[in-house]
């Protein structure tokens, strides 16, 4: 860790996190399996797995696919249920994370968002709910309501009405205009916006001549889609005023200044815990020195700056 | 068991049968990881594997110990795609690699009378590090081994080596037993009293399928982290919350209570 004061703090609404950096829904689980690996209170906060009013298996395997830069996921929202998350995974975070997380959530019907939202923004240790209307690797639901703005909105506005908690709605890239659907969220009383999702894609097998996920399609992340994650977070930057988490392909503190400086208030981290466990924890150790070469002693004054005169 | 990344060596890589290679590991340094370290590589067991970053690729590659003596980690593997053939075509002894390990859980040895190894094709690997293991514990193991053709069989010699009974079968019948290898589990192996397997899943299922003996069998899926995040790698079992299990964090190995076929 670099021993200079670089202040490395960020404001999500009324939350200060000690750093931007944040492990993504799904490629950190409940933090278990990193907790052994390095001191998980250094992360600036961890977005849990998506979680479903209901357990759920997911897809059949195989789940992965590789791309150039990248990987695709087809893992369908595999998770306990939000009842056992609360029951034996929040526990664990208590106790070796003690700091406001994010609760990723994910449904199938309004009805079973609202019920979620309902009993995860009742845990003291959820800082804000990020509402994953853009899950692409689930039928019937999911990201549907992440490219119809209405649909969005309503879902945003009936989510608000029951959460104790600031809600981030999670975008989509996989829309015509991503500004409009962040409009939408935004007016229908969004405390914040997430973005990026993943975008969807396939690989086929030669040899099989089959698609390699069974599902056949599955979500792109990873540095393949960094620069377009970054126009689409300028974007809404541009249009909305509400905070920005941004990710999508984020793989080094380098990532994280461009991030903030297209708008992001904060960073999420998401394929490179996979393939480095330690990449969180590096890219924050990376963080001073960074800031430090760029002449920057407050990280939050870079938020947006890219967009000034 | 802690997990860690290793700085390693390539100090030996040798072609050794049809598309197959063998990889000789030494390691250098620990890159990330914290806790006490037993030994090199974290000191794998049998049945364990590691992910090794292919330059040039994106996600690691798994692949089970093979042998694992005086701190040196060896692994084989065959070219079965894009990433495998860079292996082959570019790895060269001296460079440096990073390798995560140990990962999984292996194989639990159980007090057997007749224990039967099998390995098909890139599942015979970590039946060799498996072997030495149980012989260590005075069992004499014996193993069946299936591959497509003659020229694909490697390690027969080594296996004897140890002192073990090996029999050999082929798909087209150009060695050993034509057909699969459950064609030698139909002869004389017949009375082996505890199973030991790894190999392709149709293959897993087959055997599993005769009833021959109760045992353990150890399963593959394309992975994406290898260390239990991402849930790329889930497997239904029986009797385990949700009804699964992570092939690559509570597997790669299955009892055969658990196996659901
Ligand atoms: C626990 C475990 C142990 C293994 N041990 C060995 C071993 O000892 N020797 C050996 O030769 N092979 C082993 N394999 C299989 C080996 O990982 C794959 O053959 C290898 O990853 C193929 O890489 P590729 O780039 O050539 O294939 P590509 O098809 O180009 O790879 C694309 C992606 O799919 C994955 N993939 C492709 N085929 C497989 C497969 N059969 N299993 C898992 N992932 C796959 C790759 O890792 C990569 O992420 C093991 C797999 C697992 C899960
Ligand atoms: C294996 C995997 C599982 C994911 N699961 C979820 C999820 O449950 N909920 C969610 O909102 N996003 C999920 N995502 C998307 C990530 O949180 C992130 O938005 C996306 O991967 C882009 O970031 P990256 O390129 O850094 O991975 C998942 C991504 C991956 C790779
Ligand atoms: S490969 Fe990620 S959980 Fe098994």
């Amino acid at each position: 860790m670099v021993g200079n004061k670089v202040d490395l703090s960020v404001r999500l609404g009324d939350l200060t996190l000690d750093n931007p950096v944040i492990p993504a829904s799904g490629t950190f689980g409940f933090g278990r399996e990193f907790a052994p690996l390095y001191d998980i209170k250094k992360l600036g906060s961890i977005s849990f797995k998506g979680t479903t009013k209901e357990e759920r298996f997911g897809n059949p395997c195989p789940r992965i696919a590789e791309t150039a830069s990248g990987m695709l996921n087809a893992v369908g929202l595999q998770n306990p249920g939000v009842d056992a998350v609360i029951r034996d995974e929040l526990p664990f975070l208590e106790k070796y994370y003690a700091k406001p997380v994010i609760a990723n959530v994910s449904g199938f019907s309004e009805a079973g968002y609202v019920e979620t939202v309902e009993k995860l923004s009742a845990q003291p240790i959820v800082g804000i709910i990020e509402l994953n209307i853009s899950c692409p690797n689930v039928h019937g639901g999911g990201m549907s309501f992440g490219t119809d703005p209405d649909l969005a909105a309503s879902l945003t506005r009936a989510v608000k009405k029951v959460s104790q908690k600031p809600v981030y709605v999670k975008l989509s890239p996989n829309v015509t205009d991503i500004v409009e659907i962040a409009l939408a969220c935004e007016e229908a009383g969004a405390d914040g916006l997430s973005l990026i999702n993943t975008f969807m894609g396939m690989r086929i097998d030669i040899h099989r001549r089959k698609p390699v996920l069974a599902n056949r399609t599955g979500g792109l992340s990873g540095p393949a889609i960094f620069p377009l994650a970054l126009r689409m977070v300028w974007d809404v930057y541009e249009a909305c005023k509400i905070p920005i988490i941004g990710m999508g392909g984020v793989s080094s503190a380098e990532d994280v200044v461009e991030m903030m400086l297209a708008g992001a208030t904060a960073v999420q981290v998401g394929a490179a815990n996979l393939i480095n466990p330690w990449a969180s924890s590096d890219i924050i150790d990376r963080l001073p020195g960074v800031l430090a070469d760029l002449g920057v002693d407050k990280l939050e004054d870079l938020v947006g700056l890219a967009h000034h005169e | 068991m802690a997990l860690k990344n290793y700085q390693a060596k390539l100090i030996r890589h040798r072609k050794i049968a049809h598309l197959t290679y063998e990889l000789v590991l030494e390691e250098t340094g620990i890159i990330r990881g914290k806790g006490e370290d037993k030994g090199p590589f974290g000191v794998p067991s049998p049945g364990q594997f590691v992910n090794l970053v292919v330059p040039g690729f994106y996600l690691r590659r798994p692949f089970s110990v093979a042998d694992y003596a005086d701190g040196k980690l060896v692994l084989i593997y065959k070219i079965l795609g894009q990433g495998t053939r860079a292996m082959a075509d570019r790895l060269e002894e001296g460079q440096a690699l990073s390798v995560l390990s140990p990962l999984g859980n292996g194989f639990t040895l159980v007090d057997a009378k007749k224990p039967l190894l099998i390995g098909g094709g890139v599942g015979l690997p970590p039946m060799y590090y498996l072997a030495k293991a149980l012989k260590a514990k005075g069992q004499e193991p014996r193993i069946a081994m299936g591959f497509k053709t003659a020229d694909e069989v490697f390690y027969e010699e080594a296996f004897r080596d140890l002192g073990l009974e090996v029999q050999v079968a082929t798909e087209d019948g150009s060695k050993g037993t034509g057909g699969f290898v459950t064609q030698i589990l139909e002869g004389s192996y017949k009375d082996g009293d505890y199973l030991y397997c790894c190999g392709p899943m149709p293959m897993l299922e087959a055997i599993y399928k005769m009833d021959l003996a109760p045992g353990q069998y150890s399963f593959e899926e394309r992975m994406g982290c290898g260390m239990g995040a991402c849930m790329g790698c889930s497997h239904k079992v029986k009797n385990y919350p949700l009804g699964s299990k992570r092939i690559c964090k509570e597997g790669p190995v299955f009892r055969t209570e658990e196996i659901l076929w």
